[in-house]
Formats: structure tokens, C-alpha cells, sequence
């Protein structure tokens, strides 16, 4: 049903993708599908990696270390721009075609007053994408 | 087996800085252990996420904070401090401003001949982030801005009537304000002398200190790997100690500098627009207009920089340059048109021919204007580079070395000049030719309202400049917030959006705290005096340019 999952990763924030992640594996086993992990970076140096090209080699490591642990193909996608942070949500929604995903599936926050202000990253992609958007939450803490 | 790949990854994402590939294309990155971030804080208290300097953004807050409550509680007190600075440093160091801006202008004009201008920013194959048009829009609108639609008419007229006054002499010192040595009753000599000291202190010594700065930055972050904060500036000279205390130092007072620079300027510009619209609207001169202006200009300001630089300040920039060049082409064709064109060369020529005499650091007998204009502007284009030429750097990568030079010192200069003789001319034309005295007698802020008073069509241009004045402060104001966040965050310009909003909010209550408090010049005079220390700065930025730059690979 899906060929393509495209799995948006923040590589200076790996523990809060860690939910959405066994998603992504779980669902590309099922379908058998492609998983595409797509990089959003500054073009200045950052805490990840001093130049785009090492953060584009820091993407490609993590993403060989993913296809082993669900054995499905892999491939990384990577998007710098000058101001990521304010750009994240435009970007994200350009890379859904440039690297022909049909399902997208990022983690994000459970609703809160302030996402009137600031919405989420998440949400945006969702309402501007014409895929599935499978947004991930952190399990609920009991 | 899920977590154990999981912290793999996450190792190696944080391996440390061994065999950095090049940016884009060869370059020459500096070997250096410190993880850009790594003294960060982050937390998120009411869900806001937070990833902060520790110690710049604690300390910087601090003296924020002290300078407001200080100047606001004992003003009668401080301000006398801060003019005593001010004067001491302008009255007995403005050889060493003066001759400090020399060796920028050289440096950089020097670069544009030499191989290193074949240097490419970002690496050998770097592609540019922005389009020439946004690129320059956005550096000049940050750059200059609202000096040039207040100085544009006052500052040509002021030189205008001191040359022709001719000099005078008390005890053997030269009370007057004329330029060099004056140009008494000589009109046309008046004229090209006035133009000269106007373009001079707009032209290529104020780029050149932006040029200086924002070079070195975009090269140490770029091409070098290192963070995008002033202190990296300093790495040829200290090494690892710049991870330390010198560098929390130089950024910490990078911060004041800029946020006070822009608070200031947003309170006393505030002012100014108030009196010009009073004059076209008959608005109340009123606090409460006041306050409001700053807080309609810090709403857009807000607005952009959650839009962020290329759909926020990119455009924002190009809307002012689209604005200012219509105003522009309306007074040069409007206005005496020949007179405008054939001033614009014979200016070009009188700033050349004048050039040596002005910037001459020593054995000056015009202390006045070397004192209080000269001195005066270079600090204060100094204070103000940090900022300037942080944001300068943040969009030029792409660019080769000539190519940024040519575009930050050389394009820039020729637009002021340009500007300079449109509106500085007409306004003097008015006077000589027409009579007109309404210029003359009118403040400061009146003046180029008055001058285009006198142009057909002026209640439609006069609404344009004071929308101008306006987008003015506001591409200064967001791109400051820009920047004070990726110093306060170490460096980093992905920082979560809260920060940059907070400073832009931050920046918008001081001025409306100095507005209402008092305390605004007092406060201006202190920003002017961080001159100094960043005028140490530059110099070491100079060195850094040159040694940085040898050891980059050349297209």
C-alpha cells in the first residue's frame, strides 16, 4: 500500500524521535516499503556537524544503522537552509515530493494551548501535505 | 536490539570534530574540539523549549538589565558618566578611530585586487543562499537604513553652512564645525566640500567596517567550521581560550552593543517618526503615539522573524529597497534632475580628491568636525558591526571574497553617494537657487520632509518616507533579534523560535522603558563607547581575514 516512508530526522534530538521510530519500522516491514530519512540543516556550523556534507555523512550512518535493524532499503534526503528553523515546516512539505513519499511519519508533542502560537511541526505538514501523515506521540506516562 | 542501534546512532551523531569533510568543495576547516552547543543549556519550563548559552545569555540578560535599571533610577547621575566617557574617547582617541577605519578601508579594498579575492565562502563549489537582489536588499536595509532618510537632506546642508562660514578662531583653536579648512563665502567650493564630509562618512569607511567584520565571521563559520559569534573572530589570535571567558566577554558585550544600539535607536527614531507624522497628519506628539509606533514596529518585527530570514526579512528588505528607490528616481527626476546627475560625478570626484585630507588621523585642525562628526560616526559604525555584520555574514555564503567585497563596500558606497547627492543637493539647491530657508530652519527630523515639501506630489511622498522610516526600523529591528538569539545560543542559528521571539520583545520594551523613563541619548552615548573596544576587535578581525584567508583554497 505504501512504497516510500519518508521519516523527517533531527539527529541533535535522536531520544525524542525514538517512539516514531519502531513505528517507521514496523510499518515498512508490513508494507514493504522504502524508508526515506530526510535532514533538515543550517548552513552554518551547528551542533550536529560543522558542514552540511558532514551532517549528509552523519544522516547516511544513522540511516545504514536503521536498515539494520529493520531490514528494509534505506535512503537519506538532505535539505540545508539558512534559516531551518523558521523554514522546517516548507521544507518538509517540498521534500514529501522530491523524494516521492506516500506516507510520512514524524513524532510530535500532544496538543497544548501555546501550539496557537507556535504550532506544530507536525501539524503543519499534515494540513499542507496531500500523503498520509502519521504523527507519532510519546507514550503516555502512567 | 531497537535501543542499542538507537544510542549507536546517536553516538554517531556526536562524534567529535575528526576528518570534517569539507563544506562544499575544498576548504580549509580549523581543527578544533569544541562542539558547537556544548556549553548550551536546554530545558523547556511551561512546555517552552529553551537551548541557551549558559553563561552569555545569563550574563548578557544581567547587564541588560543593570544598564536599564540604572540609567532609569539615577539618570541624573549616569548620564554625566556616559558623556565623559563618550567625549574622553571621541576627544583623545579619535586618531586611533580614525586611523582603525583607514586600515579597514585598505584591507578590504586591498582583498578585491589580490588572488585571495578568488576565495569562495562556504567552499570552492558553495552555492549562494540568496539572489543578488535579496542578498544586497536585505545588507544594505540592515546596514544603513534610517540614517539615510534623516541625514540625507540635514547632513549635506549642516557641512554646506559650515564651510561656507568659513573658520574661526579662539586661544589659537578652531571653534567652528567646518571640514577641513573650510570654504568661506565660496559657494560652489561650500558645495563640493560639504558633499565630500557627507559622502565620507557614508561611503566606504562605514562599509569597510562591515565589510571587515562580517568577512571575518562568514569565513571563520563557513569556510572554518567554527560558530557564528563574534568570538570566533578571535581563534588566530587565542586559540582554544576563545571557548572560555575572552570569548564569553567579546560576545556578552556584542549583545549590549546590539540590543541597546537597536533599543535606542527604535526609542529616539520613534520620536522622529512622531514629529513627521504631527506634521503631515497632525497625529498628537504623545507618548502614547510613541508607544505605539514601537509597538506596531516590533509587532511586523515579530511577525518577520517567525517568518525568518528568506520569506520574513528577505522580502521585508526588498519591499524597503523597492520603496527607497522609488522615492529616490522621484527626487532625482522631480528635482533638478542635471543638477542631481552631474553632482552625482562631480561629488564622486570632490569625495576623491578630499579623501586624503579627511581621513587623515593626525594633524588635524578641524578638532570639531574631526571630533564630533568623524569620530563620532566611526564609533558608532563600529558599535554597530557586530550586528551588522553578523547578519551580513548569516547570508552571504556562495559568495566569493571579491564578489562580497565588490557588493558590501564598493555597490553600497556608490547608492549612498547617489542618495546623498539627490537629497543633500536638491535640499541645497533649494536653498541657493529658490531661497527656500524651510530646510535650514526646520529640526532634524522635519528636514526631509521639508525638502520634498517643496517637490509636487508631496503629501504622497512624505507618506512614503514615513513608511519608509518605518521599514527601516523594522529590517534593523528583526534582523538584530536574529542575531542577538545565535549569539545568547552559542552560536547556533537553529535555536528554538521562543528565543528570537523574547529578544524582539525584549528590544521594543526597553525602548518604550527609555522612552517613558528617559534616559534614551544617555543610554546611545553608552552604546557609542563600546566603539572602542570592537574597534580592538576589528583590527584582530583584519589579521583573521588575511591569515584565514591564505590557507583557503582559491578557485
Amino acid at each position: 500500500m505504501y512504497h516510500t516512508i519518508m521519516v523527517p530526522v533531527d539527529l541533535a534530538h535522536l531520544e525524542l524521535l525514538e517512539p516514531s521510530l519502531a513505528t517507521v519500522a514496523d510499518l515498512a516491514r508490513h508494507y514493504d516499503a522504502e524508508v526515506c530519512y530526510v535532514g533538515v540543516t543550517a548552513t552554518t556550523p551547528g551542533s550536529v556537524a560543522r558542514t552540511p556534507e558532514e551532517y549528509r555523512q552523519k544522516l547516511e550512518t544513522f540511516a545504514q544503522e536503521r536498515a539494520k535493524v529493520h531490514g528494509q532499503p534505506v535512503r537519506t534526503h538532505l535539505v540545508t537552509s539558512p534559516d531551518p528553523i523558521a523554514d522546517l515546516d516548507d521544507l518538509l512539505i517540498e521534500a514529501v515530493d522530491d523524494v516521492d513519499a506516500d506516507l510520512v511519519v514524524m513524532p510530535t508533542h500532544p496538543p497544548k494551548h501555546l501550539d496557537v502560537l507556535i504550532p506544530s511541526h507536525g501539524g503543519k505538514v499534515a494540513t499542507h501535505t496531500d500523503v498520509s501523515v502519521f504523527l507519532v506521540r510519546p507514550a503516555k506516562q502512567q | 536490539m531497537e535501543k542499542h542501534s538507537r544510542d549507536e546512532g546517536a553516538a554517531a551523531a556526536q562524534q567529535p570534530s575528526e576528518g570534517i569533510p569539507a563544506p562544499e568543495g575544498p576548504a580549509n576547516l580549523i581543527d578544533t574540539d569544541y562542539v558547537i552547543g556544548q556549553d548550551n543549556v536546554t530545558a523547556s519550563p511551561l512546555g517552552i523549549n529553551l537551548d541557551l548559552h549558559g553563561k552569555v545569555f545569563t550574563f548578557s540578560s544581567l547587564v541588560i538589565l543593570f544598564f536599564v535599571i540604572i540609567t532609569l533610577a539615577l539618570q541624573d547621575q549616569v548620564e554625566p558618566i556616559y558623556n565623559a566617557l563618550f567625549s574622553f574617547f571621541t576627544g583623545n582617541l579619535a586618531w586611533f578611530f580614525l586611523l582603525s577605519a583607514n586600515i579597514f578601508v585598505v584591507v578590504s579594498v586591498a582583498l578585491i585586487f589580490t588572488p585571495l579575492g578568488k576565495v569562495r565562502i562556504g567552499g570552492m563549489h558553495a552555492k549562494p543562499d540568496f539572489s543578488y537582489l535579496g542578498w544586497f536588499s536585505m545588507l544594505f536595509a540592515a546596514g544603513m537604513g534610517i540614517g539615510l532618510m534623516f541625514y540625507g537632506v540635514s547632513e549635506p546642508i549642516t557641512h554646506f553652512d559650515t564651510a561656507m562660514g568659513g573658520t574661526a578662531m579662539e586661544n589659537g583653536v578652531r571653534t567652528d564645525w567646518a571640514p577641513l579648512g573650510a570654504a568661506a563665502g565660496d559657494e560652489s567650493g561650500a558645495i563640493s566640500l560639504g558633499m565630500a564630509a557627507t559622502i565620507f562618512h557614508w561611503g566606504l569607511h562605514p562599509w569597510g567596517i562591515y565589510a571587515v567584520v562580517a568577512l571575518a565571521l562568514a569565513l571563520f563559520s563557513y569556510n572554518k567550521g567554527l560558530p557564528l559569534t563574534m568570538r570566533s573572530i578571535f581563534y588566530p589570535l587565542l586559540g582554544e581560550r576563545v571557548w572560555g571567558w575572552p570569548g564569553h566577554v567579546i560576545d556578552i558585550l556584542a549583545v549590549f552593543a546590539t540590543l541597546f544600539g537597536l533599543a535606542t535607536s527604535l526609542g529616539l527614531g520613534a520620536t522622529q517618526a512622531t514629529a513627521g507624522l504631527g506634521y503631515l497628519f497632525g497625529v498628537p506628539d504623545t507618548n502614547t503615539t510613541m508607544v505605539l509606533l514601537i509597538m506596531g514596529i516590533t509587532a511586523v518585527a515579530l511577525v518577520s522573524v517567525v517568518l525568518g530570514v528568506d520569506k520574513g526579512v528577505q522580502q521585508l528588505s526588498k519591499l524597503n529597497m523597492l520603496l527607497a528607490g522609488l522615492l529616490l528616481l522621484f527626487v532625482i527626476l522631480v528635482g533638478p534632475t542635471l543638477m542631481i546627475v552631474t553632482g552625482f560625478f562631480e561629488n564622486l570626484v570632490s569625495y576623491a580628491v578630499n579623501l586624503p585630507a579627511l581621513s587623515m588621523p593626525f594633524g588635524r585642525e578641524d578638532a570639531n568636525f574631526t571630533q564630533g562628526w568623524t569620530a563620532f560616526y566611526w564609533a558608532w559604525w563600529i558599535a554597530w558591526s557586530p550586528f551588522v555584520g553578523m547578519f551580513i555574514a548569516r547570508v552571504s555564503r556562495g559568495r566569493t571574497v571579491r564578489e562580497f567585497l565588490i557588493a558590501v563596500l564598493l555597490v553600497p558606497s556608490v547608492v549612498s553617494v547617489l542618495w546623498m547627492t539627490s537629497f543633500g543637493g536638491t535640499a541645497i539647491d533649494q536653498v541657493i537657487n529658490e531661497g527656500f530657508e524651510g530646510v535650514r530652519e526646520a529640526t532634524l527630523e522635519l528636514q526631509l520632509f521639508e525638502m520634498l515639501g517643496q517637490l509636487p506630489l508631496s503629501a504622497i511622498t512624505s507618506f512614503v518616507g514615513i513608511v519608509l522610516v518605518m521599514v527601516f526600523f523594522i529590517t534593523s529591528s528583526d534582523s538584530g533579534s536574529l542575531v542577538i538569539d545565535s549569539i545568547t545560543a552559542g552560536g547556533k542559528v537553529d535555536a528554538p523560535k521562543p528565543q528570537r521571539i523574547f529578544w524582539a520583545v525584549i528590544e521594543g520594551a526597553v525602548a518604550i522603558a527609555l522612552l517613558l523613563g528617559g534616559g534614551l541619548t544617555a543610554l546611545q552615548t553608552a552604546v557609542i563607547t563600546t566603539g572602542l573596544p570592537f574597534t580592538l576587535v576589528l583590527l584582530a578581525a583584519c589579521y583573521a581575514i588575511v591569515k584565514g584567508l591564505m590557507s583557503e583554497p582559491r578557485a
